[in-house]
């Protein structure tokens, strides 16, 4: 057990949580985190199946290493993930419709997630399965919570409820406030993941650029 | 004819990839800090979009489709191969990126050194599976159109790079505030063309 929990592989999960994140840090991953941060519960969802299908993926490639040539490695890695994701997405459609239409395409886009690739190739392709797992469920965490925070100000703002709930009382309304549209478009996803940077950078000075 | 010419000037302003649906972003941030590389991975863009997407277009409708099967046997009509389009989509890409990788450098050796690099990079750019994906969901009538949508939305995503690239490019002598500089005001920005970008959302063509 202490094997399986040493420094290293903590600091593995830990490490895209923060100062290592995909989305802020490395730059991965952006085009989803953007598209489907309009409201919370679709941001939740591809979070997690983000989350599962890197966890997922980082295992089988990290199983098949040795066996992959070198020369065709980018395409069994697209394989791979594309049969996940075709798992994943025939879930959803099973068991939430609704969320699935909003997603729409971007289910598909899972598969050229650069997360996703970028994992594979920087982490799963020279590390054992173990570690790999560890490794993809911290980035998918990491890529998670950045969606979260955005959906939920950019729902809580733009329309005044979290999850389909009404969260701005009625009272509010009548004293003359309003929700602010704009937060619906897509351009204040960018501005609020700005704002995400622009306070992780202004907290650690080693992430600052030149 | 006339609806081609819409569905491409459409693709470019109105439902412009990066500023209405975020597609190729990653590549879009990563490769825009000047203009001349950023104009290169633009016109590759445009190429494979241009080739892959009729050929997707050609999948879908005579091989995954509910029923798109009639024209093998009347007795293949029930049948709906749609759950294996990702797979398929992103075979066909990743081989055509290959493909064209290989006849630019044997044909055109001075485009092989400005488009190599960018090659690879193009097989997982979410550019071209959306750009599938999307077609998919359009369900245009002939292959005319998707050809059109893909040059469109190819151009489109061209000029929003060479726009940000030039911009960047100033950026380097500008004084940003230091938690912003670098990736945060390039956001802010990509946010600002954006909210440019939306006065075209009205367009009726």
């Amino acid at each position: 057990m202490s094997k399986l929990f040493s420094e290293k592989t903590k600091q593995f999960f830990m490490g895209p949580l923060g100062k290592n994140n995909p989305i802020t840090v490395q730059v991965l991953g952006i085009c989803s985190a953007l598209a489907v941060t309009a409201n919370l519960k679709p941001a939740l969802v591809m979070g997690v199946s983000v989350t599962i299908i890197v966890a997922f993926a980082n295992v089988i490639i990290s199983l098949l290493r040795n066996t992959i040539p070198n020369r065709i490695r980018i395409i069994v890695q697209l394989v791979v993930v594309a049969a996940l994701v075709t798992v994943v997405s025939e879930i959803l459609k099973a068991f939430a419709y609704d969320v699935s239409v909003q997603l729409s395409v971007y289910i598909g886009l899972i598969i050229t997630n650069c997360i996703l690739m970028g994992r594979l190739e920087a982490f799963a392709m020279a590390n054992k399965p173990w570690e790999s797992f560890i490794d993809g469920l911290g980035n998918g965490f990491g890529y998670a919570w950045i969606l979260v925070v955005v959906g939920f100000f950019r729902e809580l703002l733009g329309a005044g409820s979290l999850l389909g709930f009404k969260i701005i009382p009625q009272s509010f309304y009548d004293m003359g406030y309003s929700n602010n549209g704009l937060m619906m478009m897509p351009p204040m996803a960018l501005i609020l993941v700005a704002v995400i940077i622009w306070i992780q950078r202004s907290k650690n000075k080693e992430l600052q650029e030149k | 004819m006339e609806n081609i010419a819409s569905i491409f000037v459409k693709s470019i302003f109105v439902d412009n990839m990066i500023f209405a649906f975020f597609l190729g972003m990653c590549s879009y941030l990563a490769v825009s800090k000047n203009v001349k590389t950023s104009f290169g991975l633009g016109i590759a863009v445009i190429f494979v979009l241009g080739i892959t997407l009729p050929v997707n277009y050609l999948l879908e409708n005579y091989m995954l489709k509910e029923g798109a099967l009639k024209w093998l046997s009347p007795s293949l009509a029930s049948l709906d191969l749609s759950y294996l389009a990702f797979i398929l989509f992103i075979a066909v890409i990743a081989a055509i990126t290959q493909l064209v990788e290989m006849i630019v450098e044997k044909f055109s050796p001075s485009l092989y050194a400005t488009l190599g690099i960018f090659l690879p990079l193009i097989a997982v750019n979410c550019a071209i599976m959306g750009g599938s994906l999307f077609m998919q969901q359009k369900a245009f009538n002939n292959v005319g159109e998707s050809i059109g949508y893909a040059l469109g939305s190819g151009v489109g995503w061209l000029l929003a790079i060479v726009g940000i690239a030039a911009i960047r490019e100033k950026m380097e002598y500008s004084d940003v505030f230091p938690p912003l500089r670098g990736l945060g005001i390039t956001f802010i920005t990509v946010a600002l063309m954006a909210l440019a970008f939306m006065s075209f959302s009205g367009l009726k063509i």
